[in-house]
């Protein structure tokens, strides 16, 4: 079983004093939403899509764990640059949703795009009433590529 | 006729003063404690400093569904926030402001009370047996034990201050105190029962006054991360209100009867005759602000003590020690 | 049941020794101090507790089976969430096991940066165990205290790895290299960001004054001593019986730390101790855990002066295909010994994932230490057992 209290009761007043001394020191809070934390450049907030340079390789896709990328995509041809060239087919998006629902936050299909067409950005404040809103087709992904900060610089 | 407007004028009175108190303790408890932790509390309710917050939480419990459980004892139930109201709001009615201004001048005045505070026991252990849940039960088991336990310590602390004082009145033991005990250069000096031998029974009473309402670290019954509220569990809304502002007024009303007790009540050392009527209460007002400060600070800072602990502080040490509290202050009131 | 019921009950049974029946107390999933979901369904006399029966299940995420179906890639990602305490703990085990598999072996600074990152989720882990438990005794300030100065420790790693609790860094033959590792035009790479060490240093002082006020605010406290010391003893040969790791079992006098023993990161170039205490009671498994924020604060200030510099990840192909055999790799999570158990067939996916968690090995003692123990004591001896529920039911 547990022992007596000891007297003197000295440890307790010293725990005392700390309240009180916490007390008296400002509080070291943000008030939200009027002041707001910036996140560091790496923080993994949002993911943005570059659509020019995405060619439904489906990578992404492929990777995800989640499989919360949701891509649809037809060919195009171009007009040879010569006459009697060869016809160059081209790749365009006709879907790229992200569901955020579902997402991860891990980076994987940041990761292995082969084409730079992901990029993470740290913007964190897009929670939504409707948890079907939660979905990002690419005209929103796009508009997330102006928040994409420039990487940190590196340790010496 | 007279005699009733008058005391429906005592009753509306002393209803509005307690129940301010015990909003404003409120209101203390959750500022002060917020920022012992290093955070804000409440802050948007009613301008800068959230003072409105126990007003909003006032409001929030009066619309809130009256809720109870299928299996619960649906009188007992109802019935038991309302005792522990009834007798945290009594003990008001004999603590003077001042000489003249006391909702009622007894004779008995402490005898009064303590076996009023005594009947709020009846209403936890209501509480928790019509509950019907076995947490609930469980807290209210606790609860009989330790409230039980306490009252006794309670009770011998105070019996030594009517020794010393040599009456039961409240009035008359704040009398007491202010009697001269010496003189220095002509000026009369009074010194309160804390400085003239009852700090041990000052101890006594406020680890007892803690422990009878159950905070922590005496707050087994409740035991929040135990028992989820304990024999408050299944209680919401103007119920919950009534235990929430009981115990709050219960906290201003013993810290009160401290302050008369030991500390000298509504009398100012020093002080003419003709500013007592205005400084009196002031300064009583003063001293139950350091007891309640001091119940709060207590609550944010330290652990709480388990059942059988607590038990055994109460009978092992706590009893004993008063008892001797009483010898001693006997002899020396028989001897000086 | 109504009163009147109860009297009429009461008048039946009373004889001179009063007879009470057991309670049977359900400590359910719902409920402030399990550390989680966990149910567990006590018989109690008054408030002595007779019997136990923990029922464990209620966040069964099946990591086993979704193992079966990820690449080895996407394993590690999820495997952060197993103990979300200690993210990159659980991450470590797994990529050194497929790394023996595959006979890769991760550069030096990856190694340097796997250490530095486990050490600061060890003491992440360790201050989340420091903040519940006061609270869980009743003391409510040391929750806010500790978990503030937890948020320098969060921010540094953010700053790094781009996440707070799951920052799904590691790679086979190292640790991630760059920002977008696919792309040819592009490399960002995921070194320590600018002004690491400086914030690092700051943050292990923080650490240690955190430590110093928690020994004034709760260790020294009379009452916190009179709720830990001499409760819930385990001795040594129990401890092992039951498969204890971490802590708990240094908490009872067996020095064990796979840091030590099995050299998974460059730990025998560190100077640090190995803290045990002899008892086995609450407190000293609450002491080892606050000495050990101390042990880690002194191995991160010392890695950082060694780190060396170098490439970040080891060549390895694209399409990562492990050779056939199976290993059990194990490191040296917050809460104890954390293992995995693969096997691989020679595909992307491994055929069989077996996760050892440490958190199920610690709880399967709690029958055996709560019995005839009081209600206020299950909820200490729980607490200072420091198990996650993640961890208990993958």
């Amino acid at each position: 079983m547990s022992k007596r209290i000891a007297f003197p009761f000295l440890g307790l007043f010293r725990g005392m004093g700390m309240t009180i001394r916490a007390m008296v020191t400002k509080a070291p809070v943000t008030m939200y939403p009027d002041e707001k934390e910036i996140p560091v450049p790496r923080a993994r907030g949002v993911i943005s899509l570059d659509e020019d340079a995405c060619t439904v390789c489906m990578l992404c896709a492929r990777e995800c764990p989640d499989w919360c990328i949701y891509i649809e995509g037809h060919k195009e041809e171009k007009e040879p640059a010569k006459p009697g060239g060869r016809i160059k087919t081209k790749n365009l998006l006709d879907r790229f949703d992200i569901d955020y629902s579902l997402c991860m936050y891990c980076g994987i299909c940041v990761e292995v795009c082969p084409f730079d067409a992901l990029f993470w950005s740290p913007e964190y404040e897009y929670s939504e009433p409707q948890i079907s809103d939660l979905l990002h087709n690419k005209d929103k992904l796009g508009e997330w590529l102006v928040t994409v900060p420039e990487p940190p610089a590196l340790e010496a | 006729m007279n005699f009733l407007l008058f005391l429906g004028v005592k009753v509306a009175l002393l209803l509005a003063i307690v129940l301010t108190a015990a909003l404003v303790t409120i209101y203390v408890e959750l500022k002060a404690g917020s920022h012992m932790q290093t955070r804000i509390g409440p802050y948007y309710a009613g301008g800068k400093w959230g003072w409105a917050q126990p007003l909003a939480d006032g409001a929030k419990f009066l619309q809130k569904e009256d809720l109870a459980p299928a299996k619960a004892d649906r009188t007992v139930f109802g019935f038991a926030p309302y005792v522990v109201m009834m007798s945290s709001l009594a003990i008001f009615a004999v603590i003077p402001l001042h000489g003249s201004f006391v909702a009622t001048r007894l004779d008995l005045g402490v005898f009064f009370i303590l076996a009023i505070s005594s009947l709020s026991v009846l209403g936890v252990l209501m509480a928790g047996w019509s509950s019907a849940n076995k947490y609930s039960l469980i807290g209210g088991l606790r609860a009989a034990a330790q409230l039980i336990a306490y009252e006794l310590p309670l009770v011998l602390a105070v019996v030594a201050v009517v020794i010393q004082a040599g009456t039961m009145s409240l009035v008359g033991i704040v009398e007491a105190q202010q009697a001269t005990l010496f003189t220095i250069n002509g000026i009369a000096i009074s010194l309160p029962y804390i400085l003239t031998g009852q700090v041990v029974g000052f101890i006594i009473f406020m680890v007892a006054s803690i422990a009878e309402l159950s905070r922590i670290p005496f707050d087994m019954p409740i035991a929040e991360s135990e028992l989820t509220m304990g024999y408050l569990t299944e209680y919401s809304g103007i119920r919950f209100s009534m235990f929430f502002l009981g115990e709050y007024a219960s906290m201003v009303g013993l810290s009160a009867i401290a302050a008369t007790l030991y500390l000298g009540g509504y009398g100012v050392p020093f002080l003419p005759q003709s500013m007592e009527a205005f400084a009196g209460p002031a300064v009583l007002l003063l001293k139950v602000s350091a007891l309640v400060f001091f119940i709060i600070w207590i609550r944010w800072t330290w652990p709480r003590l388990r059942e059988d602990q607590l038990q055994s502080m109460a009978w092992r040490w706590l009893i004993p020690i008063s008892l001797l509290n009483i010898a001693v202050i006997g002899v020396f009131k028989v001897v000086l | 049941m109504t009163s009147r019921e109860l009297m009429h009950r009461s008048e039946v049974a009373v004889s001179v020794e009063l007879e009470t029946p057991n309670m049977t107390l359900n400590i359910g999933p719902q409920h402030p101090s399990t550390h989680g979901v966990l149910r567990l369904i006590a018989t109690v006399d008054g408030e002595r507790i007779t019997s136990l029966e923990p029922v464990i299940g209620y966040m069964h995420r099946g990591y086993e089976k979704l193992a079966e179906v990820r690449t080895y890639a996407q394993i590690t990602t999820l495997v952060n969430r197993i103990d979300w305490v200690s993210g990159f703990a659980n991450e470590v085990p797994f990529i050194l096991g497929v790394e023996r598999l595959m006979k890769v072996e991760a550069p030096e600074r990856a190694q340097w940066i796997r250490l530095i990152l486990s050490e600061l989720f060890r003491i992440s882990s360790h201050l989340v165990f420091m903040s519940s438990y006061p609270l869980e005794l009743g003391a409510t300030t040391p929750l806010m205290y500790v978990l503030r100065e937890r948020e320098y420790i969060l921010e540094l790693i953010e700053g790094l790895t781009g996440g707070r609790f799951h920052p799904n860094f590691n790679r086979v033959g190292g640790i991630k290299p760059n920002y977008g590792g696919g792309s040819q035009s592009k490399k960002q790479s995921m070194d320590l960001p600018a002004g690491f060490f400086k914030s690092t240093i700051e943050a292990m002082d923080r650490m240690n004054k955190i430590c110093d006020d928690i020994d004034i605010l709760v260790t020294g406290n009379e009452l916190f001593k009179a709720r830990t010391v001499d409760i819930g003893v385990i001795p040594a040969e129990k401890a092992l019986e039951f498969g204890l790791s971490g802590p708990n079992l240094r908490a009872s006098g067996i020095a064990y730390d796979l840091r030590k023993i099995e050299n998974y990161l460059p730990y025998d170039q560190l100077d640090f101790n190995v803290i045990s205490r002899p008892g086995g009671d609450c407190f000293d498994r609450y002491m080892v855990r606050l000495e050990e924020i101390r042990e880690s604060v002194k191995i991160v200030r010392q890695a950082i002066d060694i780190i060396p510099s170098g490439p970040l990840q080891a060549k390895v192909p694209r399409i990562l295909k492990v050779p056939r055999g199976q290993v059990y790799s194990r490191a040296e999570n917050p809460k104890g010994e954390f293992g995995y158990y693969i096997v691989s067939e020679g595909g992307k996916m491994p055929y069989r994932l077996k996760i050892r968690s440490t958190s199920f090995s610690n709880l399967s003692i709690l029958s055996w230490v709560l019995k005839d123990q009081l209600i206020p004591d299950l909820v200490a001896i729980m607490g200072s057992l420091d198990f996650v529920l993640g961890d208990v039911d993958r």
